[in-house]
């Protein structure tokens, strides 16, 4: 898949099963298991959320659920990690707008 | 949930060695830990490690995840992961939160081996997506297999920007350089020649003061910088690149230790704000141990070194003196000293020091 490293010098991938979700609406493929936000990156989506204050477009930073820059809303659930969280089939991701809307 | 014996925060080189060496003296252990697999940060580390001659030298980190990870089944140590501790509580115990469950438990005795974060750098721009950790895309890479960018400039040329910028290589990723403040590298010189090798530039006493893009970032502004690290004007550079990785160093995680009324210490040379220990890893609260880069920020090495006596001692303080963990403590604190005697770690033995003057 497009995105993705296929030939390294020391490592192999072990990946889960191809799975469709949908970031706002829009339908993209990802490996199951793998964090949402890999999925997103290998997507070519770098922009994850909007700061609240100045709306000021924030991405992925540290990749082990410490700084709290990849909040998204999954499937109607606000301020998820998306760095941590394994991504589901037909999981729908929205980009948060500040501190998101509890349901 | 039975309470443990010892549990153990952490499932990184530290913890996991405080955790095998505890159980195989005889100890009920626990181990908690945030990520789906153990390991730590050495699940994304291919480089081989120095370390000392008994323990794991020139085995990649990848690898000595795997040996570790083993070692705790065979032991069949419990585990619990992935699973967050949210707080420390008055009557010494701890909170979990896994996935939706909330649950307390309470050890005799805790290590904690939470690690370290990676510090954020102040300019421009800084927090426009592109702007990454260096570990943060080590993760992104080696751990998930995703291309991180196209062209990195790396800022930072400790040990891990230069291990970074090599294994961005390796991903097929084109490195544009590497900015660092002072007028030398920071990292060790084998790491750096790797790298000078592959004919990424260096610029030393250079820094950078922006990022440029719209949503994303699209280059970089960089600046040399006179004696006092100020810009000197006129001698901007603007580096193409589409992800700026921070290596600038890490900061010890001790907010559950501040929870549980340990000490803590400013100790630059150890990696700014470390819970006061002692030659045994005991901190100020006498049942509750440190070890690993929450102790002071080292390597995976000394890290599993330090588990080893901080596990050995957590054991001796629940059973009594052991003659086996006296002698595993004994061999874990002369390699150390032999690591820590290079010039490159002296610092450490000078941070440490400190302790016992505050």
């Amino acid at each position: 898949m497009k995105g993705y490293i296929s030939e390294h010098p020391i490592l192999k991938f072990e990946r889960g099963r191809k799975v469709k979700f949908y970031f706002e609406d829009k339908e993209l493929e990802g490996y199951e298991g793998q964090p949402i936000a890999a999925a997103l990156h290998a997507s070519g989506i770098k922009v994850l959320r909007y700061s609240e204050r100045y709306n000021r477009p924030r991405g992925f930073f540290c990749a082990v659920g410490k700084c709290s820059s990849c909040l998204m809303e999954v499937d109607g659930r606000p301020n998820v990690m998306v760095c941590m969280e394994p991504l589901k089939e037909g999981m729908r991701v929205y980009r948060q707008k500040g501190k998101g809307k509890l349901k | 949930m039975t309470n443990p014996d010892i549990c153990v925060i952490g499932g990184g080189p530290a913890g996991l060695e405080a955790a095998i060496v505890a159980r195989e003296l005889g100890a009920q252990v626990l181990i908690i830990d945030d990520n789906p697999v153990l390991g730590g940060q050495l699940i994304k580390q291919t480089h081989k490690f120095f370390g000392s001659k008994e323990h794991y030298c020139g085995v990649r980190g990848i690898n000595i995840a795997r040996i570790l990870t083993q070692k705790v089944s065979e032991l069949k140590i419990e585990t619990i992961n992935p699973a967050t501790v949210i707080g420390y509580y008055d009557d010494d115990s701890i909170g979990v939160l896994q996935q939706d469950r909330l649950f307390a438990i309470k050890a005799k005795r805790y290590i904690f081996a939470t690690g370290a974060t990676e510090n954020m750098l102040a300019f421009e721009n800084s927090d426009l997506p592109g702007v990454y950790g260096a570990g943060a895309v080590q993760t992104l890479m080696n751990v998930y297999g995703v291309i991180p960018g196209k062209r990195a400039l790396v800022v930072g040329s400790g040990n891990i920007g230069l291990i970074v910028s090599y294994q961005l290589l390796q991903a097929g990723v084109e490195v544009a350089g590497i900015v660092e403040i002072l007028d030398k590298v920071g990292g060790y010189y084998v790491h750096a020649a790797k790298i000078k090798r592959a004919g990424v530039p260096i610029y030393l006493r250079h820094t950078i003061v922006e990022a440029r893009g719209k949503e994303a970032v699209e280059s970089a502004l960089i600046t040399q910088v006179d004696d006092n690290f100020k810009p000197i004007k006129g001698t901007e550079k603007i580096i193409e690149c589409d992800i700026i990785l921070i290596a600038i160093g890490l900061s010890p995680l001790c907010d559950l230790l501040y929870q549980a009324g340990c000490r803590i210490q400013y100790i630059p040379e150890l990696g700014g704000n470390v819970p006061v220990h002692n030659e045994d890893m005991m901190t100020s609260r006498p049942h509750i141990f440190v070890c690993g880069d929450l102790a002071s920020i080292e390597e995976a090495s000394t890290a599993m070194l330090e588990g080893r006596i901080a596990g050995a001692n957590a054991f001796q303080a629940i059973f009594g003196k052991n003659d086996k963990a006296k002698a595993i403590i004994e061999e874990a604190k002369s390699e150390l000293a032999t690591i820590r005697n290079s010039p490159f770690e002296q610092r450490i033995i000078k941070g440490k020091t400190k302790f016992k003057q505050g």
